[in-house]
């Protein structure tokens, strides 16, 4: 009877706590809608996403187009995707597989630590140790460019490729494993070809989640990207993403101005990008840990 | 008494161990060329422990430790110096679940040739097809080979992981309980593939089936406790065991 009581109680406090992530989330969603329907009273929504420049202190007429800062933050989020899933998913399965013990142990906390190191670091890191070397590799100004950001933000997008990475790659039965060395596969074979097919939902799940951070992240982007607020012409140009953008520009707005609701409706679609790439990740995964079942 | 072939392997004192615990104890055993050696014994014994020596597959446990040798054709497979990967090459083993990669068919069969470095397609696709062939499979799965191997049934799939095993054509195959999750008739048609493959590899096969090891096996060997307890032609085993205690257990007084 005591039993059942606390099962209850317990059960009701996770339904709370359930409904309350929801309702942030929806109170979130509201909130910025909002606030970025009124910019659209004066400006259209076909303006807003086709228009390729954002200039909302131009003399005469002001321009609101997403597209400069979308195009920014699609190439600092894939470069880094491009760094980072390789890097992350070789190195959990060097430690899963490969490593021994020992190292292993060393390695997880030091993985661990590294997603524990603020964003702000990592920036100050991109100013005085990548911008240089960036700079004296390829002749760009100050370095601080699309390149140097994915960098860093793959960097920040590691630990969650690596950790989750790993544990998909723990869940992958043994016997696969088995069987592919008695055939006379090494350990780097039957990993690469057996144990990374096999958890593949669970690594593309990984990936999507390291994504869904590296496109939110902002103060890194921030300090490394140059925030140059012209059209993104290559990875060793300034940016300015659209967390940037906002960053940047909401502290200096004046309020209930278009341009103040303008940045409304950035957020919202940095929302919605981000929304949509966690559903699919958790669908993945999901649908990963269900087929093992 | 019919002429005594080649010993392929060779295990001579053997002992094993997880951590500090002692498994097999003193083991000496000799497997003949083109027969096939069947290792019983009550659960727990240490039949898998003692046939996963033999292609080096003890070394996933960290903490596995091996005294005495191990040899196949007289050349030592246990010392340092050995490659295990090199082994596994000529030992080739079948588990007691099937264990199919969640690949096709085909790819389950092509999988042991390309990380063995054979590039060559064509040669890929025929030693696929005989490999196939051999394992009594190739009648079932010939309209299908990219069908997920998943998609087979349990007896299939345990022809198809022979299939697998065959393709890299190992010189020594060792089964470990191949039937034990099979239904009567595929595991019929996996003894009968057994003793049609001993004429061409060197078959060892764990077994609890009595009558399986009475119908397939050349050699038997007891283990009891870690212990070899008794090994001699099966014939000779069934009919008038040495040890009372092998007695006991082919009949079923203990087990
Ligand atoms: N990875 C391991 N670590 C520690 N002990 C183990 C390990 N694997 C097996 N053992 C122990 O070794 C002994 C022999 O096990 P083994 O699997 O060889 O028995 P078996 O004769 O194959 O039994 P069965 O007929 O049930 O398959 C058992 O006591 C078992 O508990
Ligand atoms: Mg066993």
């Amino acid at each position: 009877m005591q039993r059942r009581h606390k099962e209850k109680l317990i059960e009701l406090i996770f339904l709370f706590n359930g409904v309350l992530v929801v309702l942030v989330l929806a109170g979130i969603f509201l909130l910025l809608l909002k606030n970025a329907l009124p910019a659209f009273k004066e400006v259209s929504v076909v303006h807003f996403l086709t228009k390729p420049i954002w200039n909302p202190d131009a003399y005469d007429q002001a321009t609101y187009g997403l597209l400069p800062m979308l195009v920014s933050t699609l190439m600092v989020t894939l470069g880094s995707l491009v760094v980072a899933i390789p890097l992350g998913v070789g190195t959990a399965a060097y430690l899963s597989d490969v490593a021994s013990p020992r190292v292993r142990e060393i390695a997880k906390p030091v993985v661990e630590i590294l997603a524990g190191i603020p964003s702000v670091v990592v920036g100050f890191l991109g100013i005085v140790l990548l911008g240089p070397v960036i700079s004296k590799l390829t002749g760009s100004y100050n370095g601080l460019n699309a390149l140097n950001g994915s960098i860093l933000l793959a960097v920040m997008a590691l630990p969650t490729i690596i950790s989750l990475s790993e544990d998909a790659l723990a869940s992958v039965p043994r016997a696969y494993e088995e069987a592919s060395l008695a055939l006379g596969a090494n350990r780097w074979e039957t990993v690469l070809r057996v144990k990374i097919p096999a958890a593949a939902s669970g690594i593309l799940a990984a990936c999507m989640l390291g994504m869904g951070r590296a496109i939110g992240e902002t103060m890194t982007v921030l300090m490394a990207t140059g925030n140059a607020a012209e059209f993104p012409r290559s990875f060793l140009g300034p940016v300015k993403t659209m967390t940037s953008t906002i960053a940047i520009e909401l502290g200096e707005v004046a309020y209930y101005t278009t341009h103040f609701h303008m940045l409304f409706a950035v957020g919202l679609m940095l929302f919605i990008i981000t929304f949509i790439i966690n559903l699919c990740a958790d669908m993945i995964f999901h649908r990963h840990t269900r087929g093992l079942a | 008494m019919r002429m005594d072939k080649k010993i392929r392997m060779k295990a001579r004192k053997v002992e094993f161990f997880y951590g500090t615990t002692q498994i097999l104890h003193g083991i000496d055993l000799d497997i003949f060329e083109n027969n096939v050696t069947a290792i019983i014994g009550p659960s727990g014994c240490g039949k898998s422990t003692f046939i996963r020596l033999l292609n080096r597959m003890h070394e996933l446990v960290p903490s596995a430790r091996l005294k005495g040798e191990i040899t196949l054709d007289g050349k030592s497979i246990t010392s340092a110096d050995v490659d295990p990967v090199e082994i596994r090459r000529k030992v080739g083993m079948v588990f007691q679940k099937p264990n199919p990669f969640p690949k096709s068919i085909f790819e389950n069969v092509a999988y042991g040739l390309e990380v063995n470095g054979v590039k060559d397609r064509h040669f890929i696709e025929d030693r696929v097809v005989s490999s196939l062939k051999k394992a009594a499979l190739w009648q079932e799965v010939e309209k299908r080979l990219h069908d997920s191997a998943l998609s087979l049934s349990g007896g299939q799939q345990q022809r198809l992981c022979i299939a697998r095993c065959l393709a890299i054509e190992p010189e020594v195959i060792l089964f470990d309980e191949p039937c034990a999750s099979l239904d009567p008739i595929s595991t019929h048609k996996v003894e009968e593939l057994i003793l049609e493959l001993k004429k061409d590899y060197t078959i060892v096969i764990v077994t609890h089936n009595m009558q399986q090891a009475a119908r397939v096996s050349d050699h038997t060997g007891f283990f009891y406790m870690g212990k070899l307890v008794e090994f001699g032609r099966t014939e000779d085993m069934f009919t008038r065991p040495r040890e009372k205690r092998t007695e006991d257990y082919i009949t079923g007084r203990f087990g």
